[in-house]
């Protein structure tokens, strides 16, 4: 397959262009983010991802992880990666700096987490870990404990997990079975077992921060009744140093369908005397700080998406400018690169159109993320907190199930030559097929958005995003060239107009119905949030076209971009509005005998 | 000791290349720029000189437009201590570029002066060779290891023949080949950095070196397109083939 080489370009222009990282720069606690700055941290990590997480990416594919006894084995080079990945510092990229971190806004590390799950998947869960363990004891833990664990889960110098599943407990974490005790000197011991624990074991670090979600004596039932506690694989000595084994073993890991390169291990705790742990926030507090950081989490893997799908992209664009097959179906002209041929050209600039609202979206909603956390105005920053909540679904969703249609149809670029593994591509598709699942599949994403994001606050919200979204559209009916762009996406978001009136219209008795259309309702969503995003793009590429030193056949395909996906994806809209108003009535009076 | 090290801006090498529609030059509009890949090799390397406590200060050069900073705050970034931007938007030609440098190197007076041994773009493999005619400094050119001994610098250099070592008395320049060493990638805090790091702007006038070419360029084309290859039945046939068509025998 070919090389990865990172979008820099694109991710320049949507930075500059949709996110509005000037803006970002001139936030409290930001000033580090200049432009120079930003386009250095961006080009040497994508030699980074090019030159180290890679080459190793097949190989982590093939050889897979195993146990011996309770050892897991990464694969050959995981090893070396990582530390040449710790080493340069890149997990504390937007990390604080009071542990080490560099304190960079969310807005210029996501550009960088795409070209690590781009290049390497299965070796990026690892750090990223960290990342997420080290939000969640920003929210919840005590000073000390900060001290105690975070400079080294900053620096990568000890590994990190985040302990939820249990057999019984997946997408319903009230199921929860794990218990902890209290002992006299303040700490707990853990009996239980956890599953689908990602890097749950292995020796890249010298130590491992579990942080696990388990039950105190007498917890309420439910959710309700969940702690969370910081259990670590070697517990440390008084110098702070990892020393004696905790109880906890690796009893197994799974055989996946992809990312064989990182680990899903099946943790057992207290098979002796408890493994100790400790609290972390408040009792039975546990799963509100899980839910901060969800937020997170989602994002993450939602930059997943469109990192898996640029991947696979790159990979079918390259072989369908090789691959010669075929007559030109204008001229005649035989022996062509089947790029020339009118289907396969579509399914190109439809994965490019895709991935270019997903990364439209997707960095507009880091930059949200980071006006919610340092702007001085209170109200800006609620404004953008509540649209970050409104939109994780959407971006988690939305992006992961896109990012496998496009990991899908790069295999059918590729035709009978990605079917066959040395390719390379049915290890993207293979790989990226988790996206949709974890943290919450999209059935949960789509539930979250219809309850607790919508019908929970009445659509205050998206009725406030519907607002933006026509206020692009008044910008595009300005630019006599785009007008027609300004109808698109009018004629788009009427569909979430009407959609999302007719959802709060409806009553009790009819929930069962509104839940039957929940994921339509996500795709409609992401559908037009997508088109919303592309013509911010067209809009951009416009105003620079004429601009010294811009490269118009560039920006114009930018804007070609904005209207082959008004053809062509926007349209579904309508359908998913459809599924949404007329299908969960018949889902719900849908005797289950005649399935 | 202070080393000196050149570094150039050029087309990144993963670009494909194209020459303008009108064939006056290669277009670089829109493309990706980065660190001539010989002189990521002299950074290195000064860079190694330094962690073994042989160099004392690092200084990198750039002769090139505004844009060529930021090459030269990846070689900070990399671990030189400060460098030096000779800003133009002329075409710097070998000549030029030396006889600046020979300038920097005559108020830096370093004791060892690394360039890569040719840049991606052009190919020259001259500015190494006519920086030490100017200085009169000793030269040791397509280095394939560098050891600093006392005063002397011995160089190991790939030669047609195999390798050569040679012993330079220091001040010496030394240009670069690609399996000097192997360069490593910038650490993040590093970047952060290298932006508080000291870049210091000069102009060739400063130097009262005049950029004006001798050299005029005419025409720039691409390369022919590589034709597909055919089997030969024989020896006999490939010889004929040799003899007659190559005309190489």
């Amino acid at each position: 397959m070919i090389d990865y080489q990172a979008p820099l370009r694109d991710m320049q222009f949507i930075l500059d262009e949709l996110a509005g990282l000037g803006q970002i720069t001139d936030l409290p606690r930001c000033e580090d983010a200049s432009p120079d700055l930003v386009a250095a941290v961006l080009e040497e990590a994508s030699k980074f991802a090019s030159g180290v997480l890679a080459p190793i990416n097949r190989q982590g594919d093939l050889q897979g992880c195993r146990l011996e006894g309770e050892q897991v084995i990464t694969p050959d080079g995981w090893q070396e990666a990582y530390d040449q990945f710790r080493e340069a510092g890149w997990i504390g990229l937007s990390l604080p700096q009071e542990f080490g971190g560099q304190g960079l806004p969310k807005l210029v590390s996501t550009p960088v987490w795409e070209m690590w799950f781009s290049t390497n998947m299965a070796f990026a869960m690892l750090p990223q870990l960290n990342v997420g363990q080290t939000e969640a004891l920003m929210i919840a833990a005590n000073d000390e404990q900060k001290s105690t664990w975070l400079h080294k889960v900053v620096s990568g110098e000890w590994a990190a997990t985040m302990n939820l599943t249990e057999p019984q407990a997946g997408s319903d974490l009230g199921a929860t079975r794990m218990r902890a005790e209290p002992t006299e000197d303040g700490s707990y011991r853990l009996f239980g077992q956890k599953i689908y624990i990602s890097y749950g074991e292995h020796e890249l670090t010298s130590n491992i921060v579990h942080l696990v979600l388990a039950r105190l004596p007498n917890a309420p039932e439910g959710v309700k009744g969940l702690s969370l506690l910081i259990v670590p694989k070697f517990l440390l000595d008084d110098d702070g140093q990892p020393a004696e084994k905790n109880d906890i073993r690796c009893i197994s890991i799974e055989h996946k369908m992809g990312i064989h390169g990182s680990p899903t291990c099946t943790l057992s705790y207290g098979d002796k005397e408890g493994a100790s742990g400790y609290l972390v926030g408040e009792p039975h507090q546990g799963l509100k700080t899980m839910f901060i950081m969800m937020n997170d989490a989602r994002f993450n893997v939602g930059v997943q998406g469109v990192a898996m799908g640029e991947r696979a992209y790159q990979a079918a664009l390259d072989y369908a400018q090789q691959r010669i097959q075929g007559r030109n179906i204008v001229n005649g002209a035989s022996n062509q690169p089947i790029i020339s041929h009118p289907d396969v050209k579509r399914m190109l600039v439809s994965m490019r159109a895709r991935l270019m609202a997903m990364r439209g979206l997707l960095y507009t909603a880091a930059s949200w993320f980071d006006i919610a956390n340092h702007h001085a105005d209170t109200q800006v920053a609620d404004k953008h907190s509540r649209y970050v909540d409104l939109l994780m679904p959407v971006a988690k969703g939305w992006c992961t199930e896109v990012g496998n249609d496009i990991c899908d149809e790069a295999i059918q670029v590729f035709g009978g030559m990605g079917f066959v593994e040395e390719t390379g591509v049915a290890q993207l598709f293979r790989d990226a097929r988790i996206m949709t699942i974890y943290e919450g599949t999209t059935g949960i994403q789509a539930n979250d958005l219809l309850g607790r994001k919508i019908l929970r606050e009445n659509g205050t919200t998206l009725r406030e995003l519907l607002f933006d979204i026509r206020t692009t559209g008044k910008a595009l009916e300005q630019v006599d060239e785009l007008r027609d762009l300004a109808t698109d996406l009018d004629e788009l978001t009427t569909q979430l107009h009407i959609t999302t009136d007719w959802v709060l219209e409806q009553d009790q008795a009819r929930i069962a119905d509104l839940y039957g259309g929940a994921t339509p309702l996500l795709h409609l969503m992401g559908t037009v949030c997508g088109g919303w995003q592309l013509t911010r793009m067209a809009l951009a590429a416009h105003a620079k076209q004429n601009a010294a030193g811009e490269d118009p056949d560039y920006l114009a395909g930018l804007i070609s971009l904005a209207r082959f996906y008004m053809a062509t994806f926007a349209p579904q809209a309508y359908a998913h509005a459809r599924a949404v108003r007329y299908g969960g009535q018949v889902l719900t009076n849908f005797p289950e005998s005649a399935l | 000791m202070k080393v000196l090290i050149a570094v150039k801006r050029v087309i990144d090498y993963n670009v494909k290349i194209r020459v303008k529609a009108d064939h006056s030059d290669v277009d670089l509009t829109n493309v990706k720029m980065a660190m001539n890949p010989f002189c990521e090799i002299a950074v290195e390397e000064a860079v190694r000189l330094k962690e073994k406590g042989i160099a004392t200060e690092v200084v990198a050069v750039s002769v090139g437009p505004k844009a060529a900073q930021e090459q030269l705050r990846t070689a900070l970034a990399l671990g030189t201590d400060r460098a030096i931007h000779i800003e133009t938007d002329e075409r710097a030609e070998s000549l030029a570029v030396a006889k600046l440098l020979a300038k920097v190197v005559d108020e830096e007076q370093p004791g060892l002066v690394i360039l890569g041994k040719q840049a991606i773009d052009t190919d020259n493999n001259q500015t190494g060779q006519m920086l030490a005619a100017l200085t009169g400094l000793p030269q040791g050119t397509f280095a394939s290891e560098v050891a600093v001994d006392g005063d002397k610098v011995n160089v190991t250099r790939e030669i047609d023949g195999g390798l050569q070592t040679i012993a330079l008395t220091l001040p010496a320049i030394v240009t670069t080949d690609l399996r000097l060493n192997e360069p490593r990638y910038a650490k993040l805090p590093d970047i952060m950095k290298a932006k508080k790091k000291p870049l210091g702007v000069k102009t060739p006038a400063d130097y009262g070196v005049e950029l004006a070419s001798k050299v005029s360029l005419l025409k720039v084309e691409a390369p022919a397109e590589r034709k597909g290859g055919v089997k030969v039945a024989s020896v006999d046939e490939l010889i004929d083939k040799l003899k007659n068509e190559a005309k190489v025998l």
